[in-house]
């Protein structure tokens, strides 16, 4: 029999094809299966968002509770100076909260007061729009949440955050940790950390955990798109200011002034 | 080329030498260190068969932490339909809590360094 170049070269075709047709079915047959799902306990929120009562807040008479339970259960480091320092969620005054609020003669209070301060949630972040790995993202429940994973510590973000929110670890946060809470991993040195609305206690049911440790209920958590959800009831019947609001970040803490 | 004989002898000589561990494993059918996973635990099975855990460990790892992290997913369905949370600390450690007898042992052996440990904890006495 003749065997033609022509044979040849379909004979060749066919088997190539042939070999390739293989790794094209697995590729398509792969995608059936779905491993992985969310945790069946999961709040079902889809907009967290933070109400802050500072007229309820005892912070002015030395009260740190919401403080030292976030940053226990985080395992945030306190270095013992305020050029290193690492913090989620702290007390600041008036004029450095609200810069903006312009009058002049105001309730006696509100400028001794300190308020508590912590990252904003923003629905319009500045520090995911400049991060350069996405490692800072905004989730679809609207919280801006940090995976620390793809931090390269180039701090864009916190030169972005209007309000201060993002603290960077110049040290090994490790050996700094007062009480180690085996739970929830440490930061390394080199990462930019900040409030992530306690995700980690949303996904088993838990509300934040400043929340929770708040006696005083100046802290007030809950979803906005929700109507009857605690915090609309309170937006609805009391007037609250956001910080910075000029920026256009539409922040998601608002302070019952 | 001058001095042939002793180059190419010198050559032989440094190719045999410096081959010499992958000749002796060769002849003695064994490699001469094997790293020794110390197992503890008394389940059967880990999240999935032995075999795929053995070579896959770090890819599934990988999907784990972005899906937990980045999608809020943390319920694993294995191949066998079980459901695991996806956790380095809480399932993984569960069943192997001797980080210096199972995961160090063949990450030594292959030298890599994985840096997992620089932020996750490990239980206590196993660092």
């Amino acid at each position: 029999m003749k065997f033609s170049k022509r044979d040849f070269l379909k004979i060749t075709g066919l088997t190539i094809l042939g070999i390739g047709i293989k790794p094209a079915i697995n590729l398509f047959a792969q995608n059936e299966h779905q491993p992985v799902s969310p945790a069946p306990e999961t709040l079902a929120g889809k907009r967290w968002a933070m109400l802050v009562n500072p007229k309820a807040c005892t912070a002015a008479n030395g009260c740190v509770d919401c403080i030292v339970a976030c940053h226990r259960i985080h395992n945030v480091p306190d270095f013992g100076n305020p050029k290193d320092e690492v913090k989620w969620i702290w007390t600041e005054h008036y004029q450095n909260v609200f810069p903006g609020q312009e009058n002049e003669y105001l309730e006696e209070d509100l400028k001794a007061r300190p308020f508590i301060t912590l990252c904003n949630h923003c629905d319009n972040p500045p520090c995911v729009r400049v991060c350069p790995t996405k490692a800072t993202f905004r989730r679809e429940d609207g919280i801006v949440m940090m995976d620390m994973h793809r931090c390269i510590g180039c701090r864009f973000c916190m030169a972005a955050c209007p309000y201060g929110s993002r603290s960077f670890n110049w040290l090994d946060p490790r050996s700094h940790i007062k009480q180690l809470n085996p739970d929830y991993p440490t930061r390394m040195k080199g990462v930019v950390e900040k409030c992530t609305f306690c995700e980690e206690r949303l996904a088993k049911g838990l509300i934040p955990a400043c929340v929770e440790a708040c006696k005083e209920k100046a802290l007030i958590f809950g979803n906005l798109k929700d109507p009857n959800s605690e915090v609309r009831q309170l937006l609805r019947s009391h007037f609250t200011i956001r910080r910075k609001p000029e920026l256009g970040t539409l922040p998601q803490v608002y302070y019952m002034v | 080329m001058y001095d042939a004989g002793k180059i190419l002898t010198g050559l032989i000589v440094f190719v045999v030498l410096i081959t010499s561990p992958i000749w002796y494993n060769m002849a003695s059918g064994k490699a001469s260190t094997v790293p020794k996973p110390e197992i503890v635990t008394q389940e059967k099975q880990c999240i999935e068969p032995t075999a795929f855990m053995r070579t896959n460990h770090m890819n599934l790892l990988n999907t784990w932490r972005n899906t937990v992290v980045r999608q809020d997913q943390r319920v694993y369905i294995a191949a066998d339909g079980k459901q695991y949370d996806m956790s380095l600390t809480i399932t993984c450690l569960k069943c192997h809590p001797n980080k210096t007898q199972f995961c160090d042992q063949c990450h030594t052996y292959e030298a890599v360094s994985p840096t997992c440990w620089q932020c996750h904890n490990v239980p206590e006495g196993n660092r």
